[in-house]
């Protein structure tokens, strides 16, 4: 049945090659959108994780939040050690990792941190060993796999987070270890010592010994990440930090929130375009297959007479759509894989949020059900029609 | 092996049609006779199955059709019956072979290309097996439509108006291939036609006149 249904469909190449564009371009757009905000939603998520308020400059929240958390954005500013150590004492504070920001080493950021930052993640070393002195550096998976940074090279750090800046040529940076890749912001990260980026910027600065001391005595951090010892402390701590201090904080499930609400108008914009691709594909195929029986009631009726069961012929009608909606599906995936792999590469040259088409969601399955369903239903007339064929028109021979 | 009995079929909105009784041995031939409208087409249609009769009795190749389900009938018809309809009705989209094939699959047997090539042998089509049919004569076409009709060797061969485009000597030729086929099949031919030439070149025919008149309102006769 399966020869003589395509058979049927190659004989009318245009209609059958159009069909098959439609409801190729409908599926692959929605893979794509699948892949893309199941993925940005697990990256978010896993960035996230563990992670209850973020305290940095006053500014913009969301900015913090993307600068601080998932390294997309330029923070809002610095905030002084002193500060951060009054804050240490908080009660509610279970656990308070700094973070400096300032260096990038080829796009890659410099993030000045402590141990606890890589435990946060549940990093394992590849290779090497954490930092244990300043100017000692750990270099997260993809760096190391796009640099080829490997553990006893040395580098020399980038002035600012943008693509062009001064190097920091006195002070290189030594590779200590290598993280294994983990699925979060680590991979796309340089991690140093708090002390590092302290030294790389003092000495560039300082004019001489007391000066140093001076910008000491100032030293300061870009952001800390927080996690409370109890949930009520959500309520209460944030607008102490914000109205106290000259610091804000910013809550990053409320944030991303937000964002995700703001973002979430283009990817439902997106989502009810490949669901109006997917309509105008099924209604192609509803009409070429109308047409198609129609065309063939006389092949079709000497089927009948050539002793086919009525559901035989119908079904030969089906086939033909499921036919064509299995090769839409296999192309349809493999387009939306495609787009996502591309659109993986250049976020990933950006030193952005990772992406891949080369994963399988289960999700994925619905794609492949919603393109035979929407073929099953749009064969559903033409294949009734081709059940209820009169036969006896055959016979009438002035006809 | 056919054989009516006060045969009629009503139409839903139109007149019932009587027809007349007959019986006609296995491997014989049977022309169907009448004007347009006379119920030439309902009697092929009753005969294949494709119609229920609304009274009498029919019986083809040995096999009461009033006795028969309607699935049941579907599987009847690919095994009792060759039809040879009068605009070819070859599928466009497969070839020579592949239009017989698909004569296979409509009966629901398996794939046979040894049948296939056998009965295109048989009728002089083998070197024509992977044309399309568009690319076939006319008289090149209908042989095809013969051999599809007897592929799968029916007891009955249903021919509708054979002749009703073809010139005289091309007409005799057919006939004569319709005839030799059923005979070789030992298949009762049936006809039909309005065309006088087909009576002329089969004498030893039956032949049966349908009057083209309704039958009396109720359908059924005294």
């Amino acid at each position: 049945m399966v020869a003589i249904a395509w058979r049927y469909l190659v004989a009318r190449p245009l209609a059958a090659g159009l069909n098959l564009l439609l409801l190729t371009l409908a599926l692959g757009s929605i893979t794509f959108m699948l892949l893309v905000s199941t993925q940005l939603d697990q990256a978010f998520e896993r960035d996230l994780a563990g992670i209850d308020v973020v305290v940095g400059a006053k500014g913009s929240p969301i900015q913090l939040i993307l600068a601080g958390v998932f390294h997309i954005d330029v923070p809002p500013g610095n905030i002084s050690l002193e500060a951060v150590r009054e804050l240490q004492k908080d009660a509610r504070i279970a656990q308070l990792i700094p973070i400096s920001l300032g260096d990038t080493f080829r796009g890659f950021r410099i993030v000045g941190t402590t141990p606890a930052y890589a435990e946060h993640y549940a990093a394992r070393l590849a290779q090497g060993t954490l930092w244990s002195a300043p100017m000692q550096a750990v270099v997260g998976n993809q760096v190391a796999a796009n640099t080829g940074l490997a553990v006893g090279n040395s580098f020399i750090g980038t002035h600012g987070l943008g693509a062009s800046g001064h190097e920091h040529g006195d002070d290189p940076y030594l590779v200590t270890g290598i993280l294994a890749p983990c699925g979060c912001v680590l991979d796309r990260l340089v991690l140093t010592a708090t002390e590092s980026v302290w030294q790389v910027h003092e000495k560039a600065t300082a004019v001489d010994d007391e000066d140093r001391k001076l910008l000491e005595a100032e030293r300061e951090i870009t952001l800390v990440l927080i996690r409370y010892n109890s949930p009520m402390a959500a309520v209460t701590f944030p607008r102490f930090v914000n109205t106290t201090t000259e610091m804000q904080a910013a809550a990053p499930a409320v944030e991303v929130t937000r964002l995700l609400r703001m973002v979430g108008v283009g990817t439902d914009v997106l989502r009810g375009f490949g669901a109006v691709l997917l309509l105008t594909a099924g209604l192609s195929v509803f009409i070429a297959l109308w047409n198609a029986v129609r065309e063939r009631r006389a092949d079709l009726a000497m089927l009948r007479m050539l002793g086919a069961p009525p559901a035989r012929v119908a079904g030969l009608v089906l086939c033909e759509a499921l036919l064509l909606a299995g090769l839409a599906i296999v192309l349809g995936l493999a387009v939306g894989h495609g787009l996502a792999e591309v659109a993986g590469a250049w976020l990933q040259s950006e030193r952005s949020l990772p992406l891949t088409g080369w994963i399988w969601l289960p999700a994925e399955w619905w794609v492949v059900a919603l393109g035979l369903a929407v073929a099953a239903l749009a064969a559903m007339l033409p294949a009734l029609g081709a059940y209820r064929l009169d036969v006896t028109t055959l016979l009438h021979s002035r006809s | 092996m056919i054989r009516s009995r006060q045969l009629a079929y009503r139409y839903l909105a139109g007149p019932a049609l009587q027809f007349p009784d007959l019986d006609l041995p296995q491997a014989g031939i049977l022309l169907l006779h009448g004007p347009s409208g006379s119920g030439k087409s309902t009697w092929l249609a009753l005969a294949a199955g494709l119609l229920r009769a609304s009274g009498g009795q029919l019986q083809v190749a040995g096999q009461d059709l009033a006795a028969l389900k309607s699935v049941a009938v579907d599987a009847w018809r690919a095994r009792a019956i060759g039809f040879l309809p009068q605009r070819l009705h070859l599928s466009e989209a497969l070839t020579v072979s592949g239009n017989l094939a698909l004569a296979q699959w409509a009966a629901g047997v398996p794939e046979d290309r040894a049948a296939v090539s056998q009965v295109l042998g048989t009728l002089g089509l083998a070197a024509l097996a992977h044309r399309r049919p568009t690319q076939l004569s006319g008289g090149q076409a209908q042989r095809v439509a013969l051999a599809r009709a007897v592929l799968l060797q029916p007891r009955v061969i249903l021919a509708d108006e054979p002749t009703a485009s073809l010139d005289d000597a091309a007409a005799g030729t057919a006939l004569q291939l319709l005839a030799d086929t059923a005979t070789r099949l030992g298949a009762s031919l049936v006809i039909a036609t309005h065309d006088a030439r087909v009576a002329a070149a089969l004498p030893g025919a039956q032949v049966c006149r349908l009057a083209g008149l309704p039958a009396a309102a109720n359908g059924a006769v005294a």
